[in-house]
Protein backbone atom coordinates (compact mmCIF):
# COMPACT_ATOMS: atom_id res chain seq x y z
CA UNK A 1 0.00 0.00 0.00
CA UNK A 2 1.09 3.47 -0.64
CA UNK A 3 1.26 5.90 2.00
CA UNK A 4 0.29 9.30 1.46
CA UNK A 5 -0.32 12.30 3.37
CA UNK A 6 -3.35 13.43 4.85
CA UNK A 7 -5.27 15.91 2.39
CA UNK A 8 -8.48 17.73 3.04
CA UNK A 9 -9.30 16.90 -0.19
CA UNK A 10 -9.47 13.61 -1.48
CA UNK A 11 -8.57 14.76 -4.84
CA UNK A 12 -5.45 13.67 -5.92
CA UNK A 13 -2.56 15.82 -7.74
CA UNK A 14 -0.18 15.12 -9.80
CA UNK A 15 3.76 15.30 -8.52
CA UNK A 16 4.04 18.54 -11.10
CA UNK A 17 1.25 19.95 -9.38
CA UNK A 18 2.21 19.62 -5.93
CA UNK A 19 6.11 20.59 -7.35
CA UNK A 20 5.28 23.36 -8.76
CA UNK A 21 3.29 24.90 -5.85
CA UNK A 22 6.32 24.47 -3.44
CA UNK A 23 8.73 26.10 -6.00
CA UNK A 24 6.59 28.90 -7.06
CA UNK A 25 8.10 31.51 -4.48
CA UNK A 26 11.78 30.56 -5.69
CA UNK A 27 10.27 30.43 -9.38
CA UNK A 28 9.46 34.18 -8.56
CA UNK A 29 12.42 35.44 -7.26
CA UNK A 30 15.11 33.65 -9.81
CA UNK A 31 12.85 34.81 -12.44
CA UNK A 32 12.85 38.32 -11.26
CA UNK A 33 15.74 38.64 -9.48
CA UNK A 34 18.08 36.39 -11.27
CA UNK A 35 16.83 35.68 -15.09
CA UNK A 36 15.95 38.77 -15.75
CA UNK A 37 18.75 40.72 -15.34
CA UNK A 38 20.42 37.67 -17.45
CA UNK A 39 18.28 38.67 -20.33
CA UNK A 40 18.39 42.09 -19.91
CA UNK A 41 21.99 41.95 -19.90
CA UNK A 42 21.74 40.45 -23.51
CA UNK A 43 18.97 43.44 -24.54
CA UNK A 44 21.29 46.41 -23.21
CA UNK A 45 24.60 45.15 -24.57
CA UNK A 46 22.84 45.97 -28.16
CA UNK A 47 21.51 49.43 -26.69
CA UNK A 48 23.59 53.01 -26.46
CA UNK A 49 22.09 52.99 -22.78
CA UNK A 50 23.33 55.62 -20.92
CA UNK A 51 23.43 57.33 -17.37
CA UNK A 52 23.44 60.68 -17.61
CA UNK A 53 23.41 63.40 -20.77
CA UNK A 54 20.81 63.70 -23.79
CA UNK A 55 20.98 59.73 -24.04
CA UNK A 56 19.66 58.98 -21.13
CA UNK A 57 16.07 59.59 -22.45
CA UNK A 58 16.12 57.76 -25.24
CA UNK A 59 17.36 54.43 -25.52
CA UNK A 60 18.36 53.48 -29.22
CA UNK A 61 19.10 49.87 -30.53
CA UNK A 62 22.29 50.40 -31.77
CA UNK A 63 22.75 47.02 -32.96
CA UNK A 64 26.17 45.52 -32.91
CA UNK A 65 28.20 48.95 -32.10
CA UNK A 66 28.75 47.89 -28.39
CA UNK A 67 30.45 44.71 -29.83
CA UNK A 68 32.71 46.76 -32.66
CA UNK A 69 33.53 49.17 -30.65
CA UNK A 70 34.69 46.17 -28.38
CA UNK A 71 36.84 44.67 -30.90
CA UNK A 72 38.47 48.27 -31.28
CA UNK A 73 38.95 48.45 -27.59
CA UNK A 74 42.26 47.69 -26.68
CA UNK A 75 41.43 48.48 -22.86
CA UNK A 76 39.26 45.17 -23.47
CA UNK A 77 41.81 43.08 -24.29
CA UNK A 78 44.24 44.26 -21.64
CA UNK A 79 41.11 43.86 -19.38
CA UNK A 80 40.80 40.24 -20.47
CA UNK A 81 44.33 39.43 -20.42
CA UNK A 82 44.68 41.01 -16.96
CA UNK A 83 42.34 38.73 -15.83
CA UNK A 84 43.06 35.79 -17.19
CA UNK A 85 46.85 36.62 -15.48
CA UNK A 86 44.67 36.91 -12.55
CA UNK A 87 43.04 33.93 -12.64
CA UNK A 88 45.85 31.77 -13.74
CA UNK A 89 48.67 32.83 -10.73
CA UNK A 90 45.93 33.68 -7.99
CA UNK A 91 43.38 30.61 -8.53
CA UNK A 92 45.14 27.93 -10.46
CA UNK A 93 48.55 28.16 -9.62
CA UNK A 94 48.35 30.16 -6.25
CA UNK A 95 44.94 28.86 -4.40
CA UNK A 96 45.17 24.98 -5.32
CA UNK A 97 48.60 24.48 -5.42
CA UNK A 98 49.33 26.23 -2.54
CA UNK A 99 46.10 24.73 -1.30
CA UNK A 100 47.12 20.94 -1.99
CA UNK A 101 50.83 22.06 -0.74
CA UNK A 102 49.45 22.76 2.57
CA UNK A 103 47.37 19.89 3.11
CA UNK A 104 49.80 17.43 1.55
CA UNK A 105 52.28 18.57 4.86
CA UNK A 106 49.52 18.39 7.27
CA UNK A 107 48.65 14.81 6.33
CA UNK A 108 49.79 12.45 9.67
CA UNK A 109 50.84 15.58 11.88
CA UNK A 110 50.37 15.71 15.24
CA UNK A 111 46.32 16.91 15.54
CA UNK A 112 47.09 20.17 17.27
CA UNK A 113 49.77 21.59 14.60
CA UNK A 114 47.10 21.01 12.32
CA UNK A 115 44.33 23.03 13.63
CA UNK A 116 46.86 25.65 14.76
CA UNK A 117 47.57 25.90 11.38
CA UNK A 118 44.48 25.64 9.68
CA UNK A 119 43.46 28.56 12.05
CA UNK A 120 45.80 30.92 10.19
CA UNK A 121 44.97 29.67 6.95
CA UNK A 122 41.29 29.98 7.11
CA UNK A 123 40.92 33.12 9.35
CA UNK A 124 42.38 35.07 6.00
CA UNK A 125 39.75 33.10 4.27
CA UNK A 126 36.64 33.76 6.90
CA UNK A 127 37.80 37.57 7.10
CA UNK A 128 35.22 39.58 4.77
CA UNK A 129 36.76 40.84 1.38
CA UNK A 130 36.69 44.58 1.87
CA UNK A 131 38.87 43.79 5.09
CA UNK A 132 41.14 42.27 3.08
CA UNK A 133 42.03 44.86 0.65
CA UNK A 134 42.85 46.97 3.78
CA UNK A 135 44.49 44.60 5.54
CA UNK A 136 47.06 44.06 2.39
CA UNK A 137 47.40 47.56 1.53
CA UNK A 138 48.64 47.93 5.16
CA UNK A 139 50.88 45.08 4.64
CA UNK A 140 52.14 45.96 1.05
CA UNK A 141 52.41 49.77 2.21
CA UNK A 142 56.02 51.76 2.33
CA UNK A 143 56.09 51.78 6.09
CA UNK A 144 53.93 48.31 6.27
CA UNK A 145 54.94 45.11 7.97
CA UNK A 146 56.31 43.40 4.86
CA UNK A 147 59.06 46.53 4.31
CA UNK A 148 60.01 47.01 7.71
CA UNK A 149 60.72 43.00 7.88
CA UNK A 150 62.60 43.30 4.65
CA UNK A 151 64.40 46.82 5.75
CA UNK A 152 65.17 44.88 9.29
CA UNK A 153 66.77 41.81 7.07
CA UNK A 154 68.18 43.16 3.96
CA UNK A 155 68.95 46.99 4.94
CA UNK A 156 66.91 47.73 1.45
CA UNK A 157 64.99 50.83 0.43
CA UNK A 158 61.07 50.06 1.07
CA UNK A 159 59.27 49.11 -2.08
CA UNK A 160 56.39 50.29 -2.90
CA UNK A 161 54.50 47.27 -3.65
CA UNK A 162 51.22 48.08 -4.70
CA UNK A 163 52.90 51.08 -7.43
CA UNK A 164 55.75 49.06 -8.94
CA UNK A 165 54.30 45.61 -8.60
CA UNK A 166 50.17 45.68 -8.73
CA UNK A 167 49.46 42.97 -10.10
CA UNK A 168 51.35 40.56 -8.16
CA UNK A 169 50.17 42.52 -4.94
CA UNK A 170 46.23 41.46 -5.82
CA UNK A 171 47.44 38.14 -6.94
CA UNK A 172 49.25 38.00 -3.02
CA UNK A 173 46.37 39.02 -1.55
CA UNK A 174 43.87 36.70 -3.47
CA UNK A 175 45.74 33.73 -2.74
CA UNK A 176 45.77 34.42 0.68
CA UNK A 177 42.22 34.94 0.87
CA UNK A 178 41.07 31.97 -1.13
CA UNK A 179 43.41 29.02 -0.23
CA UNK A 180 41.68 27.58 2.80
CA UNK A 181 38.81 26.56 0.57
CA UNK A 182 41.31 24.63 -1.73
CA UNK A 183 43.13 23.17 1.59
CA UNK A 184 39.99 22.49 3.03
CA UNK A 185 38.82 20.56 0.61
CA UNK A 186 42.28 18.46 -0.13
CA UNK A 187 42.58 17.84 3.40
CA UNK A 188 39.23 15.93 3.17
CA UNK A 189 40.20 13.98 -0.17
CA UNK A 190 43.86 13.24 1.31
CA UNK A 191 42.62 12.13 4.53
CA UNK A 192 40.45 9.61 2.67
CA UNK A 193 43.31 7.48 1.33
CA UNK A 194 43.97 4.78 3.34
CA UNK A 195 47.76 4.56 4.45
CA UNK A 196 48.03 1.01 3.59
CA UNK A 197 48.21 1.95 -0.03
CA UNK A 198 51.03 4.48 0.14
CA UNK A 199 53.10 2.37 3.18
CA UNK A 200 52.91 -0.88 0.62
CA UNK A 201 54.19 1.58 -2.46
CA UNK A 202 57.02 2.37 0.33
CA UNK A 203 57.47 -1.08 0.56
CA UNK A 204 58.36 -1.95 -2.79
CA UNK A 205 60.80 0.90 -2.38
CA UNK A 206 59.20 3.89 -4.65
CA UNK A 207 60.21 6.90 -4.52
CA UNK A 208 58.78 9.86 -2.48
CA UNK A 209 58.00 11.78 -6.04
CA UNK A 210 56.75 8.95 -7.67
CA UNK A 211 54.47 7.92 -4.94
CA UNK A 212 52.95 11.81 -4.83
CA UNK A 213 52.45 11.25 -8.89
CA UNK A 214 51.40 7.96 -9.17
CA UNK A 215 49.39 7.49 -6.01
CA UNK A 216 48.45 10.50 -4.31
CA UNK A 217 47.64 13.31 -7.55
CA UNK A 218 45.51 10.06 -9.35
CA UNK A 219 43.22 9.29 -6.39
CA UNK A 220 42.73 13.18 -5.73
CA UNK A 221 42.25 13.73 -9.46
CA UNK A 222 38.57 14.41 -8.69
CA UNK A 223 38.51 17.17 -5.64
CA UNK A 224 41.33 18.49 -8.11
CA UNK A 225 39.19 19.37 -11.10
CA UNK A 226 36.40 19.99 -9.08
CA UNK A 227 38.16 22.52 -6.82
CA UNK A 228 39.87 24.20 -10.67
CA UNK A 229 36.60 24.97 -11.90
CA UNK A 230 35.10 26.25 -8.02
CA UNK A 231 38.07 28.62 -7.71
CA UNK A 232 38.48 29.72 -11.01
CA UNK A 233 34.86 30.92 -11.11
CA UNK A 234 35.01 32.60 -7.93
CA UNK A 235 38.03 34.56 -8.83
CA UNK A 236 36.56 35.07 -12.15
CA UNK A 237 34.07 37.86 -10.70
CA UNK A 238 36.62 39.17 -8.05
CA UNK A 239 36.23 42.89 -7.97
CA UNK A 240 36.10 43.93 -4.19
CA UNK A 241 39.42 42.83 -3.59
CA UNK A 242 41.02 45.03 -6.46
CA UNK A 243 38.83 47.83 -6.26
CA UNK A 244 40.08 48.29 -2.59
CA UNK A 245 43.49 47.68 -3.19
CA UNK A 246 44.17 49.54 -6.33
CA UNK A 247 40.96 50.55 -7.90
CA UNK A 248 42.49 49.13 -11.72
CA UNK A 249 44.87 50.94 -11.45
CA UNK A 250 47.82 52.29 -11.37
CA UNK A 251 47.46 52.90 -14.63
CA UNK A 252 45.58 49.86 -15.98
CA UNK A 253 47.67 47.64 -14.53
CA UNK A 254 44.88 45.81 -12.56
CA UNK A 255 41.82 46.72 -14.57
CA UNK A 256 40.54 43.36 -14.60
CA UNK A 257 36.90 42.78 -16.63
CA UNK A 258 34.90 43.26 -13.46
CA UNK A 259 36.89 46.42 -12.34
CA UNK A 260 37.08 47.52 -15.88
CA UNK A 261 32.89 46.92 -16.43
CA UNK A 262 32.62 48.45 -13.31
CA UNK A 263 34.68 51.86 -14.43
CA UNK A 264 32.34 52.01 -18.04
CA UNK A 265 28.92 51.85 -16.65
CA UNK A 266 29.69 53.77 -13.30
CA UNK A 267 32.16 55.94 -13.55
CA UNK A 268 32.11 56.93 -17.47
CA UNK A 269 28.23 56.33 -17.43
CA UNK A 270 28.38 53.86 -19.99
CA UNK A 271 25.67 51.44 -19.23
CA UNK A 272 24.98 49.75 -22.87
CA UNK A 273 29.27 48.84 -23.19
CA UNK A 274 28.82 48.32 -19.69
CA UNK A 275 26.52 45.77 -20.34
CA UNK A 276 28.13 44.21 -23.40
CA UNK A 277 31.33 43.80 -20.85
CA UNK A 278 29.66 42.18 -18.79
CA UNK A 279 27.55 39.84 -21.21
CA UNK A 280 31.69 38.61 -22.25
CA UNK A 281 32.21 38.01 -18.09
CA UNK A 282 29.02 35.81 -17.83
CA UNK A 283 30.34 34.20 -21.25
CA UNK A 284 33.08 32.65 -19.96
CA UNK A 285 32.07 32.19 -16.84
CA UNK A 286 29.32 30.31 -18.30
CA UNK A 287 31.90 28.25 -20.32
CA UNK A 288 33.28 27.29 -17.16
CA UNK A 289 30.26 26.35 -15.69
CA UNK A 290 29.00 24.11 -18.62
CA UNK A 291 32.94 22.51 -18.54
CA UNK A 292 32.53 21.82 -15.00
CA UNK A 293 29.54 20.04 -14.83
CA UNK A 294 30.90 18.26 -18.55
CA UNK A 295 33.58 17.01 -16.45
CA UNK A 296 32.60 16.15 -13.36
CA UNK A 297 29.26 14.10 -14.78
CA UNK A 298 26.80 15.74 -11.92
CA UNK A 299 24.54 13.25 -11.39
CA UNK A 300 20.94 14.90 -10.01
CA UNK B 1 53.14 7.41 5.90
CA UNK B 2 56.80 6.67 7.07
CA UNK B 3 58.98 9.78 6.21
CA UNK B 4 62.39 10.15 7.57
CA UNK B 5 62.56 12.70 10.44
CA UNK B 6 65.01 15.36 8.16
CA UNK B 7 61.75 15.19 6.07
CA UNK B 8 59.29 15.82 8.84
CA UNK B 9 61.22 18.95 10.19
CA UNK B 10 61.51 20.33 7.21
CA UNK B 11 57.66 20.12 6.79
CA UNK B 12 56.59 21.31 10.01
CA UNK B 13 59.22 24.58 9.10
CA UNK B 14 57.51 25.10 6.07
CA UNK B 15 54.23 25.04 7.23
CA UNK B 16 55.12 27.09 10.16
CA UNK B 17 56.81 29.91 8.13
CA UNK B 18 53.88 29.49 6.08
CA UNK B 19 51.22 29.92 9.00
CA UNK B 20 53.36 33.12 10.27
CA UNK B 21 52.61 34.65 6.09
CA UNK B 22 48.95 34.29 6.98
CA UNK B 23 48.80 35.72 10.55
CA UNK B 24 51.00 38.84 9.91
CA UNK B 25 48.01 40.81 7.95
CA UNK B 26 45.58 39.73 10.22
CA UNK B 27 47.69 40.47 13.56
CA UNK B 28 48.26 44.15 12.58
CA UNK B 29 44.57 44.80 12.35
CA UNK B 30 44.05 42.99 15.62
CA UNK B 31 46.90 44.41 17.44
CA UNK B 32 46.56 48.15 15.87
CA UNK B 33 42.87 48.19 17.04
CA UNK B 34 44.02 48.69 20.91
CA UNK B 35 47.20 50.29 20.13
CA UNK B 36 46.88 54.13 21.04
CA UNK B 37 49.38 55.41 18.42
CA UNK B 38 48.66 52.83 15.64
CA UNK B 39 50.82 52.67 12.55
CA UNK B 40 51.06 51.04 9.06
CA UNK B 41 53.30 48.61 10.10
CA UNK B 42 53.17 45.52 13.16
CA UNK B 43 54.25 46.87 16.15
CA UNK B 44 54.31 46.31 19.92
CA UNK B 45 51.64 48.98 21.66
CA UNK B 46 53.92 51.53 23.69
CA UNK B 47 50.22 52.18 25.06
CA UNK B 48 46.97 49.62 25.13
CA UNK B 49 43.60 51.08 24.76
CA UNK B 50 40.12 50.70 23.65
CA UNK B 51 39.63 54.39 22.19
CA UNK B 52 39.59 53.30 18.75
CA UNK B 53 36.72 51.09 19.87
CA UNK B 54 34.98 54.06 21.51
CA UNK B 55 35.40 55.89 18.44
CA UNK B 56 33.96 53.89 16.02
CA UNK B 57 31.24 52.75 18.53
CA UNK B 58 30.12 56.48 19.48
CA UNK B 59 30.08 57.18 15.45
CA UNK B 60 25.88 57.12 15.19
CA UNK B 61 26.16 56.31 11.98
CA UNK B 62 28.58 53.99 12.25
CA UNK B 63 26.21 52.03 14.15
CA UNK B 64 23.31 52.52 12.18
CA UNK B 65 25.49 51.48 9.44
CA UNK B 66 25.68 47.84 10.88
CA UNK B 67 21.92 48.26 12.05
CA UNK B 68 21.11 48.07 8.41
CA UNK B 69 23.73 45.38 7.58
CA UNK B 70 21.69 43.18 10.02
CA UNK B 71 18.58 43.74 8.83
CA UNK B 72 19.96 43.30 5.30
CA UNK B 73 21.72 40.53 5.71
CA UNK B 74 19.41 38.53 8.33
CA UNK B 75 16.10 39.79 6.30
CA UNK B 76 17.95 37.59 2.92
CA UNK B 77 18.75 34.84 5.02
CA UNK B 78 15.46 34.27 6.20
CA UNK B 79 13.99 34.42 3.24
CA UNK B 80 16.95 32.32 1.36
CA UNK B 81 15.69 29.66 4.36
CA UNK B 82 12.15 29.30 3.83
CA UNK B 83 12.40 30.03 -0.27
CA UNK B 84 15.17 27.06 -0.10
CA UNK B 85 13.12 24.98 2.19
CA UNK B 86 10.11 24.85 0.04
CA UNK B 87 12.27 24.70 -3.07
CA UNK B 88 14.31 21.50 -1.79
CA UNK B 89 10.84 19.80 -1.05
CA UNK B 90 9.90 18.17 -3.39
CA UNK B 91 12.78 17.88 -5.25
CA UNK B 92 13.73 15.59 -3.02
CA UNK B 93 10.42 13.92 -2.22
CA UNK B 94 8.77 13.87 -5.79
CA UNK B 95 9.41 13.17 -9.08
CA UNK B 96 8.17 15.76 -11.43
CA UNK B 97 8.90 15.34 -15.09
CA UNK B 98 10.74 18.74 -14.45
CA UNK B 99 13.16 17.79 -11.83
CA UNK B 100 16.36 17.04 -13.75
CA UNK B 101 16.37 20.01 -16.32
CA UNK B 102 15.28 22.20 -13.16
CA UNK B 103 18.58 20.91 -11.23
CA UNK B 104 21.01 21.18 -13.88
CA UNK B 105 19.70 24.93 -14.33
CA UNK B 106 20.44 25.72 -10.66
CA UNK B 107 23.77 24.10 -10.25
CA UNK B 108 24.44 25.96 -13.52
CA UNK B 109 23.19 29.33 -11.75
CA UNK B 110 25.19 28.39 -8.91
CA UNK B 111 28.31 28.87 -10.44
CA UNK B 112 27.61 32.13 -12.57
CA UNK B 113 29.87 35.34 -11.65
CA UNK B 114 27.32 37.45 -10.19
CA UNK B 115 29.50 40.31 -10.33
CA UNK B 116 28.56 40.49 -13.93
CA UNK B 117 24.85 40.87 -13.71
CA UNK B 118 24.95 44.59 -11.39
CA UNK B 119 24.74 46.43 -14.85
CA UNK B 120 21.88 45.42 -15.98
CA UNK B 121 20.26 44.97 -12.65
CA UNK B 122 20.71 48.81 -11.61
CA UNK B 123 19.53 49.47 -14.52
CA UNK B 124 16.35 47.36 -13.65
CA UNK B 125 15.99 49.12 -10.72
CA UNK B 126 16.21 52.46 -12.19
CA UNK B 127 13.63 51.55 -13.95
CA UNK B 128 11.00 50.48 -11.82
CA UNK B 129 12.39 52.84 -8.96
CA UNK B 130 13.66 50.35 -7.06
CA UNK B 131 17.28 51.71 -6.32
CA UNK B 132 17.93 52.68 -2.88
CA UNK B 133 14.78 50.55 -1.87
CA UNK B 134 16.45 47.94 1.06
CA UNK B 135 13.69 45.50 0.63
CA UNK B 136 14.42 45.41 -3.30
CA UNK B 137 18.27 45.12 -2.50
CA UNK B 138 17.32 42.47 -0.06
CA UNK B 139 15.11 40.55 -2.81
CA UNK B 140 17.93 40.85 -5.58
CA UNK B 141 20.23 39.06 -3.15
CA UNK B 142 18.19 36.94 -2.03
CA UNK B 143 17.37 35.53 -5.38
CA UNK B 144 21.66 35.61 -6.09
CA UNK B 145 22.16 33.88 -3.47
CA UNK B 146 18.95 30.95 -4.12
CA UNK B 147 20.46 28.47 -6.33
CA UNK B 148 23.45 27.50 -4.05
CA UNK B 149 21.09 27.51 -0.95
CA UNK B 150 18.96 25.16 -2.97
CA UNK B 151 21.28 22.66 -3.91
CA UNK B 152 22.64 22.29 0.03
CA UNK B 153 19.30 22.19 1.11
CA UNK B 154 18.11 19.02 -1.10
CA UNK B 155 21.25 17.70 -0.63
CA UNK B 156 20.20 17.62 3.46
CA UNK B 157 16.37 16.68 2.31
CA UNK B 158 17.82 13.71 0.51
CA UNK B 159 19.65 12.57 4.17
CA UNK B 160 15.86 12.76 6.09
CA UNK B 161 14.73 9.21 5.64
CA UNK B 162 10.91 9.33 3.47
CA UNK B 163 9.82 6.71 6.29
CA UNK B 164 9.60 9.08 8.89
CA UNK B 165 7.51 11.40 7.12
CA UNK B 166 5.32 8.26 5.97
CA UNK B 167 4.97 7.43 9.40
CA UNK B 168 3.35 10.83 10.53
CA UNK B 169 0.98 10.88 7.24
CA UNK B 170 -0.38 7.56 9.04
CA UNK B 171 -0.75 9.25 12.06
CA UNK B 172 -2.74 11.84 10.08
CA UNK B 173 -0.38 14.51 8.95
CA UNK B 174 -0.98 16.27 6.42
CA UNK B 175 2.29 17.30 3.82
CA UNK B 176 2.17 20.38 6.13
CA UNK B 177 2.21 18.60 9.07
CA UNK B 178 5.25 16.42 7.61
CA UNK B 179 7.04 19.21 6.89
CA UNK B 180 7.10 21.13 10.37
CA UNK B 181 7.09 17.85 12.36
CA UNK B 182 9.30 15.56 10.98
CA UNK B 183 11.39 17.36 8.54
CA UNK B 184 12.20 20.67 9.98
CA UNK B 185 13.42 19.29 13.09
CA UNK B 186 15.67 16.86 11.51
CA UNK B 187 17.00 19.42 9.13
CA UNK B 188 17.72 21.73 11.47
CA UNK B 189 21.40 21.47 11.12
CA UNK B 190 21.12 21.88 7.70
CA UNK B 191 18.31 25.11 8.03
CA UNK B 192 21.33 26.90 10.25
CA UNK B 193 24.11 25.56 7.70
CA UNK B 194 22.58 27.38 4.67
CA UNK B 195 21.18 30.48 7.15
CA UNK B 196 25.16 31.06 8.23
CA UNK B 197 26.33 30.39 4.41
CA UNK B 198 24.03 32.96 3.40
CA UNK B 199 24.16 35.40 6.03
CA UNK B 200 28.07 35.65 6.21
CA UNK B 201 27.86 35.95 1.78
CA UNK B 202 25.56 38.52 2.48
CA UNK B 203 27.64 40.56 5.27
CA UNK B 204 30.51 40.44 3.77
CA UNK B 205 28.87 41.72 0.33
CA UNK B 206 30.41 44.92 -0.68
CA UNK B 207 28.99 45.31 -4.32
CA UNK B 208 25.96 45.21 -4.65
CA UNK B 209 24.43 47.86 -1.75
CA UNK B 210 27.70 50.35 -3.09
CA UNK B 211 26.05 50.45 -6.74
CA UNK B 212 22.36 50.02 -5.45
CA UNK B 213 21.97 52.03 -2.59
CA UNK B 214 22.76 55.76 -3.02
CA UNK B 215 21.75 57.47 0.39
CA UNK B 216 24.52 57.70 2.66
CA UNK B 217 21.97 57.19 5.93
CA UNK B 218 21.17 53.74 4.07
CA UNK B 219 24.63 52.36 3.60
CA UNK B 220 25.32 49.06 5.76
CA UNK B 221 28.54 48.53 7.16
CA UNK B 222 30.50 46.89 3.88
CA UNK B 223 30.07 50.54 2.50
CA UNK B 224 30.02 52.43 5.56
CA UNK B 225 33.44 50.67 6.33
CA UNK B 226 35.12 51.66 2.76
CA UNK B 227 34.30 54.70 2.86
CA UNK B 228 35.87 55.39 6.26
CA UNK B 229 39.10 53.89 4.63
CA UNK B 230 38.97 56.19 1.79
CA UNK B 231 38.36 59.26 4.31
CA UNK B 232 40.89 57.98 7.09
CA UNK B 233 42.21 54.98 6.66
CA UNK B 234 45.79 56.39 5.56
CA UNK B 235 45.48 58.42 8.61
CA UNK B 236 44.11 56.90 11.61
CA UNK B 237 45.08 53.33 11.53
CA UNK B 238 43.81 52.21 14.87
CA UNK B 239 40.07 53.38 14.29
CA UNK B 240 40.48 51.68 10.68
CA UNK B 241 41.59 48.64 12.09
CA UNK B 242 39.15 48.81 14.96
CA UNK B 243 36.03 49.22 12.66
CA UNK B 244 37.89 45.87 10.90
CA UNK B 245 37.56 44.00 13.96
CA UNK B 246 34.08 44.85 14.64
CA UNK B 247 32.32 44.34 11.24
CA UNK B 248 34.89 40.64 10.83
CA UNK B 249 33.73 39.85 14.10
CA UNK B 250 30.35 38.58 13.74
CA UNK B 251 30.86 36.50 10.44
CA UNK B 252 33.88 35.22 12.39
CA UNK B 253 31.66 33.78 15.29
CA UNK B 254 29.21 32.10 12.81
CA UNK B 255 31.70 30.29 11.17
CA UNK B 256 32.93 29.04 14.32
CA UNK B 257 29.17 28.07 15.45
CA UNK B 258 28.72 26.75 12.44
CA UNK B 259 31.67 24.59 11.86
CA UNK B 260 30.69 21.40 12.84
CA UNK B 261 27.52 21.65 10.53
CA UNK B 262 29.70 23.01 7.80
CA UNK B 263 31.71 20.00 6.69
CA UNK B 264 28.51 18.32 5.71
CA UNK B 265 26.79 20.29 3.09
CA UNK B 266 29.56 22.42 2.29
CA UNK B 267 31.91 19.87 0.90
CA UNK B 268 32.63 19.33 -2.47
CA UNK B 269 31.55 15.80 -2.12
CA UNK B 270 28.51 17.07 -0.72
CA UNK B 271 27.48 19.53 -3.59
CA UNK B 272 28.01 16.69 -5.92
CA UNK B 273 27.80 12.96 -4.96
CA UNK B 274 30.15 11.11 -7.02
Amino acid sequence: MEVTPNASSKKKMSDNTKSSIFLSPALILLLIFFLTPMLLTIVFSFTNLALTGSQAQNIKFVGFDNFIQMFNDAQLYNSIGKTLLFVLFSAILGQCLLGFLIAFLMKGKNAAFRRAIGITVIAAWVTPEIVVGFSWVAFLGDNGTLNSIITALSGIEPIAFLFEYPMVSVVLANIWRGTAFSMMAFQAALDDIPLEVEEAAVMDGASRWRIVRNITIPIVKGTITTNLMLVTLQTLGVFTLIYAMTGGGPGNATMTLPVYMYQQAFVSYQLGYGTAISLVILIIGALFSLLYMRFLKVKV
Amino acid sequence: MRIGRTEKIIHHIVLICLGLIFILPLLWMLVASIDSSAIQALKIPEKYTLKNYMGILSDPSIIRSFLIGIFLSGGQSIIVVIVSILAAYPLSRYKPSYKKSFLYTILFLTSLPMTAVIVPVFQMFLLFNFVDKLWAVMLFTAGTSLPYAIWMMKNFMDSVPIELEESAWIDGASVWGGIRRVIAPLMLPGTFTVLIFTYTGSWGNFFVPYILIQSPEKMPASVTIFQFFGNYGLVNYGELAAFSVLYSAPVVILYYLSQRYMSKGFSLGGATKG
